[in-house]
């Protein structure tokens, strides 16, 4: 059971049986008034989307999804496929299925495949993904004001602000959960 | 890799947040400058209390025994009671639960108290404040938040709560407070809209919204209460503040039974601020949020990124 403190973007709960996905998720409280939550949540079903503003008192059920452990084996257009190691079964999911996980899928990464009922709907990476730069711009001195940061692009075409020293062909870890740079990684 | 790169440690979020902070700093500065020489002194009061304001919606964390304060207000009363004249302090407040893209269970507040004024002459006051700050940081009196332009330049916006209403949504304060809606359309509706070309004072809040503010003389169904937005965001909250004991006592019953009915903690009775409440002059105070500010200044969309930790880097 959560409460309406737990939702947080990617949480995944139950309305009417269906099995939901926060994908925006906002807290705001007027001044002295209550504290109000505000979500977009997904249908993980049928992909069918909706806000709603719910309140501290509301209580929600987690949705009965299973994981899976898979790989992550290649993409055909709009088809991610994911292979379980052990059956070898293969499952398909839509880039809206994946969601934000498409930043992170490098060939051959496990990954968790969520079923509802046998389904395959979704998809959580692991917190931490390391990945390649592909594209950065030479460090030049005196850039930016704002932190000494600049934007390269990874391997999964993701686009990231790092620190200025990295390079391309760096390897640098990332946190899948807020999609920010942590730090760089050797070898 | 080399010791002494930035993000030895995994620490890159704190250089990141370097160049907000050290705006942070200066703005801080700023403040305390303003008001030492506007004659103000500034004061410290616990942060750890036995018996908080009882207010529906705002819950101070248990600490031990007693509580973090959510608001320094009924310390800083009582030494407004004592006769210390304009005050004001820099505190951290504590607000379990509140965790957002503009708010931190932890928090910096700016609280200032005048004696002999009301709620208007703090709107006075605000408009020469923050330019000042601007001033003392080097900018101009403009504001550019998120790409938009907001002009400090006096005399800011005063638009009252029920003209709010009028204008945004289809309801009166009173029939949304009936529905039990009028915190949704204050934040979905009303809030968005305000501070978007020059800052907004909305006053005149239904009594029923200030537990701790004067209600206005030609119409008691009002209290003398206001808010200050910038590009949507809210920054201070401000009353006439409310010296009569038995009407403190009443509005602090009243906030109790709704905290119980909503099986919320209760304080023991702030005895010590009820008893010093009858000695307190007619005076005006505001609480304003240091951290909000700093987004303004550092151009943030999040209250993250002008604190050096929040509670997901301890």
């Amino acid at each position: 059971m959560y409460t309406a403190s737990d939702l947080r973007k990617g949480l995944r709960i139950k309305i009417d049986n269906d099995p939901y996905v926060v994908t925006e998720f906002n807290f705001v409280k007027p001044g002295k008034g209550q504290a109000l939550y505000r979500c977009r949540l997904r249908n993980m079903i049928n992909g069918s989307q909706f806000e709603r503003t719910f309140r501290s008192v509301d209580t929600f059920e987690s949705a009965d999804l299973q994981e899976k452990k898979m790989q992550y084996l290649y993409q055909e257009e709009d088809k991610y496929c994911f292979m379980d190691n052990e059956s070898y079964e293969q499952v398909f999911l839509t880039r809206e299925q994946v969601g934000d996980a498409v930043n992170y899928l490098i060939d051959n990464i496990e990954a968790q495949v969520l079923f509802f009922e046998d389904r395959a709907l979704g998809l959580s990476v692991p917190n931490f993904v390391d990945l390649v730069v592909t594209q950065a711009d030479p460090w030049a001195k005196g850039d930016s004001v704002t932190g000494n940061q600049k934007p390269v692009t990874l391997q999964t075409g993701y686009q990231i602000l790092v620190p200025t020293f990295i390079e391309e062909g760096e390897k640098i870890r990332v946190d899948t959960r807020t999609g920010e740079y942590l730090t760089r990684v050797k070898g | 890799m080399s010791r002494d790169e930035p993000d030895a440690g995994g620490e890159w979020r704190l250089t990141r947040r370097r160049a907000a902070l050290e705006i942070r700093a200066r703005m801080i500065q700023a403040l305390r400058r303003f008001f030492v020489t506007a004659g103000y002194l500034e004061v410290e009061t616990p942060v750890r209390i036995p018996a908080p304001a009882p207010e529906t919606h705002i819950d101070a964390p248990p600490a031990g025994d007693w509580f973090l304060q959510a608001s320094p207000e009924l310390c800083m009363k009582r030494l407004l009671a004592a006769g210390y004249g304009k005050i004001f302090q820099i505190a951290k407040c504590y607000r379990a639960g509140e965790r957002g893209d503009r708010h931190l269970p932890e928090f910096t507040m700016l609280e200032w108290y005048r004696p002999a004024s009301d709620y208007r002459d703090l709107m006075t006051e605000c408009e020469v404040l923050l330019p000042f700050v601007l001033q003392a940081l080097g900018r101009d009196a403009a504001l550019v938040y998120r790409g938009e332009r907001i002009d400090l330049t006096a005399p800011w916006e005063r638009l009252s709560v029920a003209e709010a209403f009028r204008r945004f949504t289809p309801l009166t304060p009173e029939d949304a407070l009936r529905k039990a809606c009028f915190d949704e359309r204050m934040a979905l509706d009303i809030e968005p809209r305000l501070g978007r070309e020059r800052p907004t004072f909305l006053y005149d809040y239904p009594a029923a919204c200030a537990a701790l503010a004067r209600r206005k003389g030609a119409d008691p169904a009002l209290a003398e209460r206001f808010e200050l937005y910038i590009a949507g965001l809210e920054l201070a909250n401000a009353f006439s503040e409310l010296t009569d004991v038995a009407e403190q006592r009443r509005r602090f019953e009243m906030a109790r039974t709704e905290r119980e009915r909503l099986g919320k903690v209760g304080y023991p009775s702030a005895e010590p601020f009820l008893k010093a409440l009858g000695a307190m002059p007619s005076a005006a105070g505001i609480a304003l949020g240091v951290d909000r500010l700093a987004m303004l200044l550092a151009d943030a969309d999040r209250i993250d990124d002008v604190v050096a930790f929040v509670p997901e880097d301890l």
